[in-house]
């Protein structure tokens, strides 16, 4: 009888364990709205809060937060945007295309807090979001410019406005803008970087596409960084206008920067090894350019 | 169709990528289009001759040139003296496409009028050209969409349209010597071209 009624609490205790589990692991939609550009959704799962465009045509998690835990950067790419540090490793003007959920940004504020970082981003609902709900806010030092990044840039280049790290994260999502894979478009980037300044460019890994845009920031860059991690999906080119630094130098930078960028949860020194010169993709492709970009049919072949 | 569809690609260096540039595109296609049909409806008044009717294609090809030509020469001023892209992509289809795409409208009246023998047949006679002309829109807008950007670049796929509308003029004039200068049925499928 005693026995009996103990495996019944052990039964009710389980069900509560399942219970609880699943309440906590199914995802709670906070915001939802359609955009200019897209439909944006806000979700809380546990502790993890995302930013998802599109959800109807397959979840794709833009930018993701620790609730309890602002700082640690969910994604890999997000970290992976950070390795340019270990050729620019003091930023002064810092360019972000594409703000997601505003992490990047908010983290390299945390770490720079003297340099000036602008932020382009088309889409005003994107902003509205990001301060809502992603605790992202701007300030003296970092603003956000509602407009589209070619046309920012355009001008910048008249201005004579030069930046020193250039994160171009304006690809995630299932549209891609087209005008901004090109080596018209690339050129431009060209003309507002610092002689030391670096580009970070988040980009396709997978598809035909990732051929073509290899073959195009070679075409623009020479040779670059192809910078890809084994959990992560996505492919991160770095470059510069200079010829690229040695391993070695990497290697250095990254003991004497590791400490500051551990509590973003970034693995600084286990990226040099991944930074790599090698070609791996096909050199016949046609070099994108602004008659010929159709990104949005290359990424389904 | 296949020069708007180009329209926001073309104008996307200078003008971004936003919803914006679609809408100053469209709405200069319009606004070109409606002017065309006045202008085209009353030129078909009098005496409408197939002659004339073969210039509205070649004249609209030559007037088509300045987009491949001078794209850039026409929208980096623009885009220098005025800040908002969205009056920079207005203005930047006004100078390219009104003019072409108001001399594409003409055809239509003047189609009609060409066609049309009896009273009675006039309706049909207009609803079968709009078939075949907006069914040639649609051939325009999905080959462009899906096929021609993958395969060819901006400007090859413009020349493929101006030839398209030059050959076109060229065999309305033909079949109109031929046939000794009265009314040619090779006019639809001319005009489908186009389109």
């Amino acid at each position: 009888m005693k026995s009996n009624r103990n495996s019944l609490t052990i039964l009710v205790a389980l069900f509560l364990i399942v219970i609880g589990q699943s309440s906590s692991s199914v995802a709670e939609t906070l915001h939802e709205e359609r955009s200019l550009y897209r439909d944006i959704t806000v979700t809380e799962i546990g502790n993890r809060r995302c930013l998802l465009f599109n959800v109807h045509r397959g979840d794709r998690n833009q930018t993701c937060i620790y609730t309890d835990d602002l700082d640690r950067l969910v994604f890999d790419y997000t970290r992976m945007s950070f390795a340019g540090l270990l050729l620019a490793p003091n930023p002064q003007r810092i360019l972000i295309i594409g703000l997601g959920g505003g992490t990047l940004p908010l983290a390299f504020n945390d770490l720079f807090p003297e340099a000036e970082i602008d932020i382009l981003e088309i889409d005003q609902a994107v902003v509205t979001v990001a301060e809502e709900y992603f605790y992202f806010k701007e300030n003296d030092q970092m603003k956000v410019i509602v407009e589209d990044g070619r046309v920012f840039i355009k001008r910048a280049a008249i201005r004579d406005q030069r930046y020193d790290y250039i994160v171009l994260d304006a690809f995630s999502g299932d549209y891609i803008p087209e005008h901004m894979l090109t080596e018209e478009f690339l050129e431009e980037v060209k003309s507002i970087m610092t002689d030391d300044g670096v580009l970070v460019a988040n980009t396709f890994s997978t598809s035909r596409l990732y051929d073509h845009e290899s073959v195009t920031y070679q075409r623009v860059f020479g040779e670059f960084f192809n910078f890809k991690l084994p959990t992560s999906g996505n492919r991160i080119i770095i470059t510069q206008l200079d010829t690229l630094p040695p391993r070695g130098e990497l290697v250095t930078e990254a003991q004497s920067m590791a400490v500051k960028l551990e509590k973003f949860g970034i693995p600084l020194l286990e990226y040099p090894r991944r930074l790599s010169t090698r070609v791996d993709w096909d050199m016949s492709r046609r070099v994108l350019t602004d008659q010929f970009s159709p990104g949005n049919l290359l990424q389904e072949n | 169709m296949t020069i708007e569809m180009l329209g926001a690609r073309i104008l996307s260096p200078y003008f971004g990528g936003s919803l914006s540039v679609w809408g100053s595109i469209i709405t200069i296609f319009m606004l070109a289009l409606a002017c065309g049909y006045l202008i085209g409806g009353r030129l078909s008044m009098g005496k409408p001759n197939p002659v004339t009717y073969a210039m509205f294609f070649i004249a609209a090809a030559v007037f088509s040139l300045p987009i491949i030509l001078f794209a850039d020469a026409i929208m980096e001023p623009i885009f220098l003296w005025i800040d908002d892209p969205r009056y920079g992509s207005l203005f930047a289809s006004i100078f390219m496409y009104f003019i072409p795409t108001s001399i594409l409208g003409m055809i239509s009246p003047y189609s009609v009028r060409l066609l049309v023998e009896t009273q009675e047949h006039s309706g049909q006679m207009a609803g079968q050209l709009f078939f075949v002309s907006t069914i040639g829109s649609a051939a325009g807008t999905l080959g462009t969409s899906f096929y021609f950007v993958l395969w060819f670049e901006v400007n090859q796929i413009l020349w493929g349209s101006v030839i398209a509308l030059i050959a076109s003029g060229c065999c309305i004039l033909l079949a109109n010597y031929l046939l000794g200068g009265s009314k040619s049925s090779n006019r639809i499928p001319a005009y489908e071209k186009q389109s």
